[in-house]
């Protein structure tokens, strides 16, 4: 069943930047989850959280369709979750997409 | 049919075909650049003419001597083939290129299609043409099949003869020595590595294999190879009648480019398949590399150059059309071990060199066992040869490479980077010295040991692979010098160190000196307008370049040149330093480390009202607020209202003083109105890397002057001025540049160095790397000697700061612009 809420309107989003939406999980837990906006205007969100030592991903420099940690430059991918290699780690994607120039977040049940 | 398409109709319709003749490391290698920059316009096919899949040449010494398995060195197994979607035929040996229709065909029977072909055929030994050379048990040295010959041989025979006392004839005597079998090196010189060494270290060398249980037999020219009643040979004879028992024979006089096939199909062949600058042949859509090449008339026998040539026939074969080879100075190790040797350039003497305006530095040791010999013409390093230590080799050959000027140093030359104050993580400064459990870098936690597995075991040839896998070094960068002598002494002749002038990262192939001069003279504003103008790889960069680019275009057009927060790293980006739970520090501004009772209440207010869980003093004689939420900076900024420090920034950081004249009974100076003044003239000043400034007072020094970039001594009758100091990684001590009279002064010579700083230094260079390039003389010329100079250049630096504002109380004022700072909640 899909779970879509409405965030922000896009062009609240920087270029090659993020915002942090933060949400509860279905165990009522706080969780922050990172919304990017790639350079050719994709909207992507994955778990705010690098799978290093939990570096805060929305905050790092956006290029391509990557983000690098700001603690200690792990390369994540925004469209997969995985670390570039050689590291090795993942974390967790959510869809997006962009209706009437709004953004739109699709949480997991 | 198809000859009436182009490549690009070809294209349109399916990948064009590269074929690979020669599965070895230069022909991998070209494969693998070539997946890293263009994975998907080949269909690759590669031919082999062993049954093994690539494997590591330069390791088969080791294997020989029992310190490694066939399996630990090979580098691509034929799973990463598969993935790669690559068609591997091993055991085909490519006969025939018919060039009119493209297509290769192998003694097999296989044949493949290509649109460029690639040719790798490597080089083979050479055998000499005396009778008995084709007697059973007359081998060369060059492959698996080989190695696994002189094991098997060393099994059932005794007396083993090897001609030819090189690099390569010493590996495979020692290994055999080590199967076990009685060992004699013939050789035609008077001394072992002629090539390599000169005769001090030769006889040095061979003293130590002579106690290994060699024995040698010099100036001797093999004649003829004697076999028993089975063909197998039984012994060798010299030209001066001796003649000892051989049941193996190993011919190690050299190696010939291999080119029959090349020649065959009528492509130019000049002892080697000619090939320019891009590594293309005669036959333009034919391509060649390796030890199978003629390169401006040379043809290399080591694995670094090969490399190098990889790199740039990837960027052709990937229709980027840049990338030139223009030949390789090359260094040699011999991998035998507990002999320590290393050789690079010309280190020719006699004579007729010194009158060629040559000079030598030499050391001798020789009971300890130790030479080494510096070879300088014209100022600069051009050959070395390195006997019993070789921990500098890397060093040498680094600047023999870049050409470096040496004069400065030459002092301390011959005792080593270590003379110059470079110690390693715990004083370490000897990989060959430390155990494999011993931690090489502090930072992450990597064990010699761990390196050296991973070096072998994964076939990485370059610091910067090395740091990928392992993290060693890739954190702060202080153990990088003992990563480096660990790759070397592994790899042997393998290792190239890299040269200075590197790209800035892997968007393009220009190095920063490069970029800066482009952005320089097209003028550009912006970080796309510059990546469209330099051909950048990537749509927008990379975490690397792009901060970089960001910094070459604000200091080089201040004023003009758009600023992309996007492309600054989260602190400069916010203000703040982010710490490793995701909050952020505060750091305000107190100029010169003076405050007051009504800043200390506000900040004492503040850090109550936002809950900030830790006040500290800090190392620049100021205040830090830990702890704070990202979304309370504006906030607490407005409420402080004091200016930014700039602790985030590669930027002005603070300018610590001592009490000076004013209070203190041994002031000269008033070291900390001097302070004031200085931090206020150069307030939001972005560098290369971070700024650290000091004044003391007086010569007692409170203040540490001389490890600050730039430190200022007040004396009684001036201000003596330091530069290039470090406190961190590695300890610098800063340099004097000058002394001078007045405050004036003082902020004219120092906005001058730094100024210049600014516009010369790469990206993330500290002033001390910056002079440790350029040197001191060249600093004190452009800041001393050229008055004009020094006043124009502290005239751009106080142009580039005109005018610009206190980043906190701008956000403050423009609060509802900063959506970054806002969390959304849903």
């Amino acid at each position: 069943m899909s779970n879509w809420v409405k965030v922000a309107p896009f062009d609240e989003f920087p270029k090659l930047g993020a915002r942090v939406v933060r949400t509860t999980n279905k165990e009522n837990i706080d969780i922050e989850i990172g919304v990017f906006r790639t350079e050719d205007d994709r909207i992507f969100a994955i778990n705010n959280s690098c799978p290093h030592k939990g570096g805060p991903l929305s905050q790092g420099i956006v290029y391509g369709d990557k983000v690098a940690c700001p603690l200690h430059s792990w390369k994540i991918s925004l469209v997969d979750g995985k670390a570039e290699e050689p590291d090795v780690g993942e974390t967790a994607c959510f869809n997006t997409k962009i209706e009437d120039g709004v953004v739109y977040l699709e949480l997991k049940n | 049919m198809r000859n009436n398409l182009t490549d690009k109709d070809d294209r349109i319709m399916q990948k064009m075909k590269l074929v690979v003749v020669g599965n070895g490391m230069a022909g991998m290698r070209t494969v693998e650049e070539l997946l890293k920059i263009a994975p998907d316009i080949y269909e690759i096919t590669v031919f082999g003419d062993e049954t093994y899949p690539n494997y590591n040449r330069i390791m088969l010494s080791p294997v020989l001597a029992n310190e490694q398995t066939i399996d630990d060195i090979i580098l691509n197994t034929r799973e990463w083939y598969a993935e790669h979607n690559i068609t591997l035929h091993t055991g085909a040996r490519i006969n025939k290129i018919d060039r009119k229709n493209r297509v290769v065909y192998a003694e097999n029977g296989t044949s493949a299609e290509y649109d460029r072909l690639l040719l790798a055929t490597g080089s083979k030994p050479f055998m000499l043409p005396i009778p008995g050379s084709d007697l059973d048990g007359v081998i060369g040295y060059r492959d698996i099949k080989d190695t696994n010959d002189m094991i098997a041989a060393a099994k059932v025979h005794k007396h083993a003869v090897v001609i030819g006392g090189g690099l390569l004839g010493l590996e495979a005597a020692n290994g055999l020595k080590i199967q076990g079998m009685e060992v004699t090196v013939v050789h035609k010189n008077d001394w072992l590595l002629e090539r390599q060494l000169d005769k001090t270290a030769g006889k040095m060398l061979q003293k130590n294999l002579e106690a290994k249980g060699l024995n040698f037999l010099l100036q001797k020219n093999t004649e003829l190879l004697i076999g028993d009643d089975n063909g197998r040979v039984k012994a060798a004879r010299f030209a001066d009648g001796l003649e000892v028992p051989a049941d193996l024979v190993v011919m190690a006089v050299g190696i010939r480019p291999n080119f029959a096939l090349a020649e065959s199909a009528g492509i130019h062949c000049n002892r080697g398949i000619v090939v320019n600058d891009t590594m293309q042949t005669y036959d333009p859509r034919i391509y060649a590399v390796g030890e199978c090449v003629a390169h401006r008339g040379i043809s290399y026998g080591l694995v670094a150059p090969l490399f190098e040539m990889a790199k740039v026939c990837a960027t052709h074969l990937a229709n980027f059309g840049i990338g030139i080879y223009k030949g390789s100075v090359t260094s040699t190790k011999l991998k035998v071990t507990g002999i320590d040797l290393f050789s690079a350039g010309d280190f020719s003497s006699g004579d007729d060199a010194i009158d060629d305006g040559r000079e030598e530095i030499v050391l001798h040791d020789a009971i300890g066992g130790v030479y080494k010999k510096l070879v300088i013409k014209n100022d600069k390093i051009i050959g070395s040869v390195l006997y019993g230590d070789t921990t500098d080799g890397s060093w040498y050959f680094q600047m023999l490479r870049d050409g470096k000027a040496i004069h400065e140093i030459r002092d301390h030359l011959m005792f080593g980077q270590d003379s110059l104050g470079n110690t390693g993580h715990q004083g370490q400064n000897k990989a060959a010295t430390m155990t494999n459990e011993m931690e090489v870098c502090g930072c992450n936690g990597v064990c010699k040991g761990t390196i050296v597995k991973a070096i072998q075991d994964q076939g990485l040839f370059t610091i910067d692979d090395v740091k990928k896998q392992t993290k060693a070094g890739s954190s702060c960068g202080s153990c990088v010098g003992l990563v480096e002598q660990i790759l070397a002494s592994t790899l042997g002749g393998g290792y190239a160190p890299p040269s200075t002038s590197k790209a800035i990262c892997g968007c393009s192939e220009k190095n920063h000196e490069e970029v800066r001069a482009e952005i320089r003279a097209n003028k550009y504003l912006t970080i796309p307008d510059a990546m469209l103008g330099m051909a950048w790889r990537t749509p927008n960069g990379c975490a690397t370049c792009r901060p970089a680019l960001n910094y070459y275009l604000l200091s080089t057009w201040p004023h003009e040149a758009v600023d992309d927060p996007q492309s600054r790293f989260i602190n400069e980006r916010v203000h703040a330093n982010i710490q490793k739970d995701g909050t952020y520090s505060v750091i305000p501004r107190m100029y010169g480390g003076v405050t007051t009772p009504d800043q200390l209440r506000k900040i004492a207010d503040v850090a109550d009202k936002y809950a900030v869980p830790m006040v500290k003093v800090t190392g620049g004689q100021r205040i830090d607020l830990l702890g704070v939420k990202k979304e309370d900076l504006v906030g607490m900024w407005a409420d402080l209202d004091m200016p930014s420090g700039y602790a985030y920034g590669k930027s002005i950081r603070t300018v610590k003083t001592c009490v000076g004249s004013e209070f203190c009974r041994f002031g000269t100076q008033n070291s900390t109105q001097m302070g004031i003044d200085i931090e206020k003239a150069f307030d939001h000043m972005w560098a290369p890397h971070k700024v650290k400034f000091a004044v003391s007072g007086c010569p007692r020094n409170c203040a540490e002057s001389g490890i600050k970039d730039v430190g200022i001594i007040g004396v009684d009758s001036g201000w003596e001025m330091y530069v290039g100091g470090n406190g961190g990684i590695k300890t610098e001590a800063a340099q004097f540049l000058c002394k001078v009279k007045t405050p004036e002064e003082v902020l004219e010579y120092s906005g001058a160095f730094i100024q210049i700083y600014r516009e010369e230094a790469r990206y993330l260079d500290r002033t001390v790397h910056w002079i440790e390039r350029v040197g001191l003389e060249y600093v004190k010329q452009r800041v001393l000697e050229d008055a004009e100079g020094r006043k124009a250049a502290y005239e751009r630096l106080l142009y580039a700061l005109q005018g610009s504002v206190d980043p906190w109380a701008e956000r403050v004022q423009n609060r509802d612009k900063h959506k970054e700072f806002e969390t959304i909640t849903v």
